[in-house]
């Protein structure tokens, strides 16, 4: 199956991503610069991976998000595209809007690196049906600027729909209500700030992030 | 024309830089400071033009790149003076 991670200046997950897409699906995905206007037809899973693209400047995300190649990546994800945004991918996808909310800087002030323990939110979408609802799981997260916030009537819609997947056990950032990952209304758009890509084997010290890879893929 | 463009977070949204801020001031004797916010100022170097529609297209910035509407309000300025 083809899927494609996109390349952002200063991205820098974008080889572990690749790596999580190979190991699921047999097939090296297309890395797609983010200069490039249009997303194959043949793609059926893509990637935003985490980093810091372009530096973070004006504030993190924000550049990336008006990328020629991001015009086309909304287009498809509203024709239904499943589309992955890990840490800076999850800043980029909702300074683009294609998800609700912002993510701040941590309330800590701090620079927060470290296995965070997730509580799954929602184990029905597509992105984690294969994971046992009562479950915690163990993702890392590595981020200055994941302090979730969306005002009170988008936290209620969200909370709502089912759209909060990932809730922190531990919140590391501050997020109004632990949210550590959300998903868009249909359900083919999941952002989260723990990186799933650096929990696949078991050298990474677990591999709680394969089943995301494993229930989206198998979904196609 | 110069124009600036201040952008801060909305009241209501916690500024934890802002906060820090506050009680690093309050922990080098500055006792009066009971809030700080911190914000960005953007300067731009703008082709003179009528007022109105260098404001308008200013505005437009702001809505699609300079400042992010879910947490940020912003503020322009206009100044001619400068060239």
């Amino acid at each position: 199956m083809q899927t494609a991670v996109i390349v952002f200046p200063a991205s820098n997950c974008d080889r572990d991503a690749a790596v999580a897409l190979e190991t699921h699906t047999g097939k090296a995905p297309h890395m797609i610069w983010h200069k490039d206007t249009s997303i194959p037809d043949d793609v059926r899973f893509v990637v935003v991976p985490g980093g810091f693209s372009y530096g973070d400047y004006l504030r993190s995300g924000a550049i990336a998000a008006q990328s020629p190649v991001i015009k086309d990546l909304k287009q498809k994800a509203e024709a239904g595209l499943p589309v992955l945004g890990i840490c800076n991918g999850f800043q980029i996808l909702t300074e683009a809007g294609m998800l609700p909310g912002a993510l701040m800087r941590n309330a800590g002030q701090k620079f927060v690196c470290k296995i965070s323990r997730l509580r799954l939110a929602n184990a029905q979408t597509r992105f984690t049906k294969l994971y046992d609802a009562k479950h915690e799981i163990d993702i890392p997260v590595a981020h200055h600027d994941g302090n979730y916030f969306a005002d009170d009537d988008t936290l209620r819609r969200i909370e709502g729909s089912g759209q909060v997947v990932f809730r922190y056990v531990d919140n590391p950032n501050g997020s109004r209500g632990d949210i550590a990952g959300i998903i868009n209304q249909a359900g083919n758009v999941l952002g989260m700030m723990p990186h799933p890509e650096r929990a696949i084997d078991p050298l990474h010290g677990g591999t709680d992030g394969s089943n995301i890879f494993k229930s989206i893929l198998g979904s196609l | 024309m110069i124009a600036r463009v201040y952008v801060g977070l909305k009241p209501g949204v916690l500024d934890p830089q802002g906060r820090t801020i506050a009680s690093s001031l309050n922990d080098l004797g500055f006792e009066e400071v009971q809030d700080a916010t911190q914000g960005k100022v953007i300067e731009l170097k703008l082709a003179n033009g009528e007022r109105d529609l260098v404001k308008a297209r200013v505005k437009e910035m702001c809505e699609k790149l300079l400042a992010n509407t879910v947490i940020e309000s912003y503020r322009i300025e206009l100044d001619e003076t400068e060239e």
